[in-house]
């Protein structure tokens, strides 16, 4: 079986499941910010400041980042490994390909770092 | 294995189904929103850091440049979870039997996108 590194897990069927679940807690972090706009549609900074500075906030918008990252890593890797092929560019295909992932590995890692600097930096 | 082997597939010569155009757009719009995250962190971290960057980011999206990127971070987002949920309902088992059933479930993703962006579109219009 060929494995790959730049895989977020080396396994398909993790990769699927992962995809999934993170797919249904970004859509919950969506769905609650939808409602709280409904509800508020434009909140005080205050306001605004004490639902983020909250812990089971914190933690919600931790885990939808952390959702970003692996989705993001998941649905990017499947694009890059469907199109960026020997088969279709050429012997290149494989650097640039590498190139291509580590570079996406690297600004989700940003994302993630970021995101946490903004969280508790509130 | 031979890898100058003949390939049979011209994917330009073919007329692909509304489901392929509808696979397509939630790969085109997942690499949007990869992107796309950079700006909606730099709003979230403006609306968060201090009062003074929570006033200047609501003058700053009142001008049509930033408006624009955020009408387009939400329209991809939008397109990608109404997709998105059509992979889960077929991944329950629910209209995946038969290409009819997805062929139907497509068109539906297609006018619901169209509906919800339109939405974002007018509320971004009056905003």
């Amino acid at each position: 079986m060929v494995k790959s590194v730049t895989s977020l897990s080396s396994s398909g069927l993790s990769n699927w499941m992962l995809q999934r679940v993170s797919a249904l807690i970004m859509t919950a972090y969506l769905v609650f910010m939808i409602g709280y706009f409904v509800v508020n549609p434009s909140p005080s900074y205050d306001q605004w400041s004490n639902l983020h500075s909250s812990l089971g906030m914190r933690i919600f918008s931790l885990l939808t980042i952390l959702s970003i990252a692996a989705h993001a890593w998941v649905g990017i890797w499947c694009v890059l490994t469907d199109y960026i092929t020997v088969r279709l560019i050429g012997l290149k295909a494989t650097p640039i390909r590498m190139f291509l992932q580590l570079t996406m590995i690297a600004v989700i890692l940003f994302y993630v770092v970021w995101a946490i600097d903004i969280l508790w930096g509130i | 294995m031979k890898t100058k082997r003949p390939v049979n597939l011209d994917i330009g010569s073919i007329k692909l189904p509304i489901t392929s155009y509808v696979s397509i757009l939630h790969r085109v719009s997942g690499v949007v929103l990869f992107f796309a995250v950079s700006i909606l962190l730099y709003v979230f971290d403006a609306s968060l850091e201090s009062e003074q960057s929570f006033q200047s980011l609501k003058d700053c999206l009142s001008s049509p440049l930033a408006q624009f990127f955020i009408w387009g971070a939400l329209a991809a987002l939008a397109y990608h979870v109404v997709a998105g949920i059509r992979h889960l309902i077929m991944d329950l088992g629910i209209g995946e039997d038969n290409f009819q059933s997805g062929q139907r479930s497509a068109w539906v993703v297609v006018v619901i996108a169209i509906v919800i962006i339109a939405s974002i579109s007018g509320w971004i219009l009056l905003w």
